[in-house]
This record gives C-alpha cells, structure tokens and sequence, in this order.
C-alpha cells in the first residue's frame, strides 16, 4: 500500500548557491547527538571494569601493567570454582527445563484458533516478567522454608526449579516468534502422505522451529547465570553461584579478581547474545 | 488466580467438547484438548515457583512473626498495620512510620525520575535507530540489546567503579582541577538514580524503538508541507503516534526501578534503603517475616496498578487508532 515507505530521504529542492543543508524529514535536530551520547554511556562504564581486569597490581583503579593474574587467582580460587559450576549446573538444567515447556506451550499456544483461557495462559507464562525480581524472591524464600523444614532436602533442586520458572517467559518469546512465522502447509502436506503425528513434529515442525529453540534456549541459559536476587534468597548456605558469591565480594574489599570473573561472565553474555541475533536473523526456508 | 484459570480451561474444554458429535466440533475439542496438554507442563512449572508462592506470602502476611524468623501459626493484622503506622510502645499513641513513609517516598521518587530520565535519554536515540538505513539499523539495535542481556550485577559495579571517589569521574576532576576533594557520588540517592538510569536505559529504548519503527513518515512529511516547525510536527505527529511506546517503555522501567535491589543495595551503600531492601531487611536482621510478606503485597499492589493503567491505556489508544 504504501509504496514510498522505504524512501530514505526526501529531499526538498534548495537554491545550490545557499550553504544551507538539504531539508531532511526524517531528521530531528540534535536527536542523533542524544543518541551518541547515549550509546557512549552504555559502554564507557564498561571499558575501566574490563581494563582492570589485566591489571597487574591489586587495585582497581590504579594502572600497573598488563598482566594475566587476575584471571589465574579466579581459576585458582576454590570458591570461585565451585560458584562457577554451581552456575553452570544450574544453569544448564533450568534452561533445558524451561526450553522444554516453553516449547510444548508456544506449540499449544500459536498456529490456533484462538481458544478461552488463551489470554490468561499468556499472562501466567509471562508473570515472571512482570511481577519485581525481589517480590518472587521472598514468596520463594517462604514457600521453599516450609519445604525445606518438611522435608529436610537442602540441595541444587530448589535452586533449579526457580530459575526454570523465571526462564519460561525468555525462552517462550523466541520460540512462538518463530512458530507464529511459521504456516501449516508442510505440516498438512506431511499430513497428506500419512506421515504419523509424531513423525511429522519429528522430521517437519522440530527441525523448521530448531533456529527459535535453540535462542529460547540461549537466552534461557544467560538469564539464569546471570540472577542475583532470587538465587539470593532461595539459596542454602553455602550455595553461591558466580553472582551471589560477587555481590558478597563487594562489600570487602574489591580486587581486580572480580573484574576477572565479571569480564568472563560478560564475554559469555556477549557471545550468546550475538548466537541469538544471528539465529533470528534467519528466516524461516 | 492461577488455578481459578486452570478450572477455567477445563470448563471451557468441557463446553467445547462435542455435545452432538459433527466432525467439525470432534476436531476443535481435540484441538483444544491438545493445546491444554502442552501448555500444562509450563503451567505447572510457574505455578509451583512463580504464582503459587505469590498466594502462601499473602496468607503469611497475616501471621505473628516468629522470634527466630519464619512465623507462628497466630492470625494477626499487626504486619498490615506497621507497614505505613507506627504504635509508641510507651504511650500507645499511633503515628505514621516515618522510616517507611521516607522509603516508599524515595522508591516512588527515584523510579519516576529513573523512567524521565530513561525517556529524556531514550527518546532521541530510539529515533536515531528507527531513521537509519534498514541495514544499519539491526546493528544499532543490537548494540542497545547487548547491556540488555548482560548482567545486571556486573553494570552496577561498572557504575560503582565509575562514580567512586578514586574513580574515574574523581580523578578527571581532580586532575583538571575543578575540585581538590573528590566530589561524593556513591552512596547518595543520584547514585542510585544513576545507577537504575543506567541499567535500564535498554528497557525504555526497545518498546519506543518497536513503535517509531512503525512510523509512517509521510504523515510528517504532511506535517511540514503544512508549514508545521520541528518542535510542532515533534509534539503533534510523532510523540502521539509513537504513545504505545512511550507508555510500555515506562512502565518497563518504572516496575523493575521500583522493585530494585541490588542498585541500592550497592549504590546506595546501606542507609539510602529502597522497598527492595526494606523488604530483604525484615526477612534477615529485622526477623519479621509477616512485614516483609505485606510489604512484597504493597509492592506488588502498586506495580499491578501501574499495570492495569497500562493495559487501559494501551487498549484506549488501540480504539482510537482503529477509529
């Protein structure tokens, strides 16, 4: 319909000989330097954290050198160690949980006529996204007493259900995108040549939705790793994951080690994230 | 809430099921059949770590707190009471409680501000992205997406790093020779507003970007033609076409600024409190579980309304829209 959408640039005629640049719609004066402005105060705090990092003395604002030390004390360092694979475990586990259900759900849930209930399904998958990180913490630190003085488990389960369900909601959205992209045509065509059910999720919809699985899943797994508040209350003693086991680091006094395990949890962000923009990148065929 | 929806489905699988078998109805209850049985499992999950527990801290917020923590089973509304008041032990006489009053001031205060500021901020350069070339514009994109899903811990420190009185901001300063003492951000109120600012500056971009993108450009090109300013085609064309935008992303700001933990837990070094931390202080030192439970309550109590004035919004601007 409307055709001149895509026209970058309209430019209105101007008299050659004045100076004076081209009217631009599109262009709002002083909006481009806001938005540079912007851009530098989302990464400059970042580039001393990373910098101090290769610091060679012990402080984090004093430059001594380059030097890989840091690191080495992080890998070294027993409680670092354990946080890390208390992390990854937990992590890993939540994220295939919640990849799994968030699956089953989107699949439930698009390519549908609309049914009663539908609404109020979205609204229940995507709570964790609306109700304060600090409020799910506490009604988990009361729910998961009761269960803990009941039953006297005191591991990693608790731990890995919360994340699972704060994971849902991130590994849903990616996952329904791509299904909503998705038509029935193959489906139905499958359906036509009696392949089963089950074959045709199998070898038509799993492989076709694998590119929004796979970034449900990433995502899922960067949430998890990177939650401080609820991991905070739902934990036991002595279960620190990398964050918790940060957040108690920074009320001592701060060496470059944090900045060492900060900038490797970041780069795995960075990674993961940049996996996920160039999956959904992807088109579907 | 959760399991009223879940009787719900069923109903509404029952009045679906075929009363008189027709091959159109036999199908759409299989349908519909098949759709409750893959949603059940993520219901489940959220129910038994997510909305459930929400219904238990409710019930415990009427509760008589126990002397080591946890509760004893006495209903009691004392928690509901201390959450704004205050009883003298001496003399009885009720009064506001001030310590409480100050903090939900400052929380209210500060997540407003964070979500201007954001805007402020946020609007131009949502703009910026929405006006670049198609290629472009998904690199921007990503670029304000990155913070967004690196941890929220980490950048507080980075800000803590920044703002300290040997950080980098102090030693410019100093250096330049504008102070001789370093100025004292950390720990201030601006620190946690900066901080907050700062963490969620990607949530207010994302929704207006998602709506400017949609801009259709030749509206304003009939704003100009019309011999309308800049200022004029700003404020009369764009901001009320971008207004979905602009109210998602401050509602995405306002409700975690509002929530906030560990900003203010690090920023705010122990004594600027906000809700979040008021609330972690009754369930460790204060021993009061009951107050923390009706102080969640109250949290959640106004982010629903944030929410619902959103919704409603949201659907207002959708009528006049199709209108």
């Amino acid at each position: 319909m409307c055709v001149r959408h895509n026209v970058p640039v309209i430019h209105v005629p101007t008299n050659p000989l004045s100076s004076h640049k081209p009217f631009v719609i599109r262009r709002i004066p002083g909006f481009a330097t806001v938005a540079v402005i912007c851009f530098a105060v989302l990464y400059i705090p970042l580039a001393p954290l990373v910098a101090y990092s290769f610091n060679a003395g012990t402080s984090i604002t004093l430059w001594e050198g380059f030097s890989l030390r840091w690191y080495e004390a992080a890998w070294r360092n027993d409680l670092v160690q354990e946080a890390a694979i208390r992390s990854v475990v937990i992590a890993v586990t939540a994220s295939v949980c919640a990849t799994t259900v968030a699956t089953m759900a989107a699949l439930g849930t698009t390519r549908t006529r609309p049914y009663r209930g539908q609404l109020a399904i979205y609204a229940i998958i995507n709570q964790p996204l609306m109700v304060p990180e600090i409020v799910t913490a506490v009604a988990l630190l009361i729910v998961f007493a009761i269960v803990k003085t009941a039953t006297d488990y005191h591991g990693l389960a608790y731990l890995i259900v919360a994340h699972t369900a704060f994971c849902v909601p991130f590994a849903y959205l990616p996952i329904r995108a791509r299904l909503e992209g998705m038509d029935l045509t193959l489906e139905t065509a499958a359906a036509d040549l009696y392949a089963t059910p089950w074959k045709i999720f199998h070898r038509v919809t799993l492989p076709l939705l694998l590119p929004g699985i796979l970034a449900g899943a990433m995502l899922a797994f960067v949430i998890s790793l990177d939650d401080v508040v609820i991991t905070e209350f739902v934990k036991s003693v002595g279960q620190d994951t990398l964050p918790t086991y940060m957040l108690g680091q920074l009320r001592r006094v701060v060496t470059p080690e944090i900045n060492a395990i900060s900038t490797v949890l970041l780069g795995i962000s960075v990674v993961l994230v940049t996996l996920v923009f160039l999956l959904s990148r992807e088109k579907v065929q | 809430m959760t399991g009223s929806n879940i009787t719900h489905n069923e109903r509404s699988q029952e009045v679906m099921s075929p009363n008189e078998p027709s091959v159109e109805s036999t199908a759409r209850g299989l349908e519909v059949r098949r759709n409750i049985l893959l949603t059940t499992p993520a219901l489940i999950v959220l129910f038994l770590a997510a909305s459930g527990p929400l219904f238990i801290m409710l019930f415990y917020s009427f509760l008589t707190p126990g002397n080591y923590g946890g509760v004893e089973w006495k209903s009691s509304l004392d928690a509901w009471f201390r959450v704004f008041l205050h009883r003298d032990i001496f003399d009885e006489t009720v009064m506001f409680a001030d310590a409480h009053i100050s903090i939900f001031w400052r929380s209210l205060k500060l997540s407003l501000l964070t979500t201007l500021f954001t805007f402020v901020l946020g609007f131009p350069t949502a703009y910026f992205i929405a006006t670049r070339p198609e290629r472009t514009r998904n690199v921007w994109l990503f670029l304000v997406t990155i913070p967004f899903w690196t941890n929220l811990l980490i950048r507080t420190f980075a800000i803590m790093e920044v703002i300290r009185n040997q950080g980098v901001i102090n030693t410019v300063l100093i250096s330049l020779g504008f102070t001789d003492q370093p100025v004292q951000m950390l720990y201030t109120d601006f620190a946690i507003l900066l901080g907050m600012a700062y963490v969620y500056m990607p949530l207010m971009i994302l929704p207006l970007y998602a709506s400017m993108e949609r801009l259709d450009f030749k509206l304003i090109e009939a704003g100009y033609d019309l011999y309308a300013t800049r200022l004029r085609v700003l404020w009369r064309i764009i901001v009320p076409l971008v207004k979905p935008g602009i109210i998602a992303g401050s509602v995405l700001v306002f409700i975690p600024s509002l929530g906030a933990y560990v900003t203010p837990r690090i920023l705010g070094g122990g004594k600027n409190l906000m809700l979040g931390n008021l609330i972690e202080l009754q369930f460790g030192q204060g021993r009061n579980w009951p107050l923390g439970a009706a102080l969640s309550v109250t949290l959640l109590a106004i982010v629903m309304i944030a929410l619902i004035i959103y919704v409603r919004t949201a659907q207002r601007s959708g009528n006049t829209r199709a209108n």
